[in-house]
């Protein structure tokens, strides 16, 4: 029983809500005393990293260790791969040592997709972030944020509370900074759009997909592409966010002459502190990390939004261990030999 | 909800045909007084007492036993609920649902806790709330309350309060709501 989790529109808007919900569970899993669960006891899974991560890679192992499952760490510079192994041979070694999941990071778009066309259903495959392409647990995990940050859990009597419906609509969020190469960019426009959000790219011409119209049209569904727009001007819409999603800016698209110089790109598309006086009153920021102070956002703009409540990148990051735990759990956590009987017999 | 529960496990789908009423409204409520006096009767008072309701079908039931003891002792016990799905040992086949929230609102350390479920059978949920309650906590004594004991245990555990010993067959069912206790069976 095995499924994999390569992007989200895969998920579609109904799977995505069905995670979130799900998430809810594991966070309260993780305020426990002790946060873990036997979900996953006897269960292994792999993470293997073709390119470097911090945030992802803890996340991802954390998740797996709090659902009891054994942890199976590949890193890249120490495996035979730099001795010449071919990815497939690594991958069939991996395998074949017998694991349930394999999360992978690689650099290249589609790795995750072509390793879990080799390993068929015999083994979940998780992408945990592929090249230009997709990052689909930080999609959840931004949008889980952004739906307890303006939903919060309701907290009546336990037990006899409904549960509401994971939804982002009536949200204006935009999403700064180099949209062309980001895969964060990519899931987090899926997971907005499908839970109703409205999505405001801002970024210079030269950091967005060739003709991104057309970009945005031929890759969402009809009804979520109706709710992107597109703008070079940050000032022009800042004042009607609700949320402002920063991306992370990377110094090598200067050397490709992509933007002029680092200071000219905070000029135009930094948070700096004139821009932050002129927030929303409710608007709050993301930004996926790592964080680079003093470019997509002043340092003591970051230290005051945090201070006030309204910067949410550790919430970012708390939440992305129970996504992930939700994640691995919808996909891994079946069911062994024997269980089906057992169930049929104690209803 | 229970019945959404037992559409989503298996054997999935089937309607509950009921055959025997074995207790109505009134019985269920006299079953569970009676409970009610017994808890208050063994732990000599409500000190340190606190009841836990196993998702879905002990809910119920437990904040009913939870306005039981206020009505006869006049003590609010503290109240949470419990969901195992994540503890059994047949991870999977049990739906996870989103309403039923595991909420303990409160420090388990020296309590006693009262776990209450609709109904006992093999034993396999209350093992699961056992782990699962040690994660929160050391309580003192772990006592468990069940509306309908049904027999075919597959592991040393006992009831400590039974609304109703029910002998049946494995193929029956038992569908137990503050409105009665029925038995019968699933048909496809």
């Amino acid at each position: 029983m095995s499924g994999h989790l390569l992007t989200l529109d895969e998920l579609g808007a109904a799977g995505i809500s069905e995670m979130l919900l799900l998430t809810d569970r594991f966070v309260e899993v993780g305020q426990r005393p002790i946060p873990r669960v036997p979900a996953l006891r006897g269960r292994t899974v792999a993470s293997m990293f073709f390119e470097e991560s911090t945030r992802t890679r803890l996340a991802f192992e954390t998740a797996a260790k709090r659902l009891s499952a054994d942890v199976m760490t590949f890193s890249a510079s120490s495996s035979s791969l730099s001795k010449g192994e071919s990815l497939r041979d690594t991958v069939e070694t991996i395998e074949a040592m017998g694991v349930d999941a394999m999360v992978v990071r690689h650099r290249s778009s589609g790795v995750p997709a072509q390793i879990a066309g080799w390993v068929g259903d015999r083994v979940s495959v998780l992408n945990g972030g592929d090249g230009w392409h997709a990052h689909p647990t930080q999609g959840l995990q931004d949008a889980y944020t952004l739906w307890r940050h303006f939903a919060p859990v309701p907290h009546g009597q336990p037990g006899t509370e409904a549960a509401d419906e994971p939804s982002l609509a009536g949200l204006r969020i935009g999403i700064v900074g180099d949209i062309a190469h980001s895969r964060v960019a990519r899931s987090d426009i899926e997971a907005y759009t499908a839970l109703g959000a409205s999505v405001v790219l801002v970024a210079p011409p030269t950091l967005l997909p060739v003709r991104p119209g057309e970009w945005i049209d031929g890759w969402l569904p009809a009804d979520a592409a109706k709710r992107v727009e597109i703008t070079h001007d940050f000032d022009d819409v800042l004042g009607d966010l609700d949320v402002v999603g920063l991306l992370r800016c990377q110094r090598e698209r200067m050397t490709d002459g992509l933007i002029g110089s680092i200071a000219e790109y905070v000029a135009s598309y930094g948070l700096t502190f004139e821009r932050s006086m002129r927030l929303g009153p409710r608007a709050v920021v993301t930004h996926p990390g790592p964080m680079n102070r003093g470019i997509e956002i002043a340092g003591d703009t970051a230290v005051d939004l945090e201070a006030e409540g309204r910067l949410l990148v550790t919430r970012q990051v708390a939440h992305g261990v129970a996504v992930r735990m939700a994640a691995l759990f919808h996909l891994v956590g079946a069911v062994g030999p024997g269980a089906v009987q057992e169930a049929e017999n104690d209803v | 909800m229970a019945d959404r529960e037992r559409r989503m496990t298996p054997p999935f789908g089937g309607v509950f045909v009921a055959r025997t009423t074995v207790l109505d409204a009134s019985g269920v409520h006299r079953a569970l007084t009676r409970v009610s006096h017994e808890i208050i009767e063994r732990n000599e008072g409500l000190d340190n007492v606190v009841v836990v309701g196993l998702q879905t079908g002990g809910v119920q039931v437990a904040l009913r036993i939870v306005r039981l003891l206020f009505e006869i002792d006049g003590t609010d016990v503290p109240f949470g609920t419990l969901d195992v799905v994540m503890h059994r040992d047949d991870i999977g086949l049990r739906p996870v649902m989103a309403e039923a929230v595991t909420d303990i609102p409160f420090e388990l350390d020296g309590t006693t806790v009262v776990l209450v479920d609709d109904v006992l059978f093999t034993g396999r949920t209350i093992r699961a709330a056992l782990d699962a309650l040690n994660d929160f906590g050391r309580a003192r004594a772990v006592q468990l309350a069940v509306v309908v004991d049904r027999g075919h245990r597959e592991l040393p555990i006992r009831p400590d309060f039974v609304g109703k010993n029910l002998p049946t067959s494995r193929e029956e069912m038992v569908d137990v709501s503050l409105e009665g206790v029925l038995l019968g069976e699933m048909r496809k």
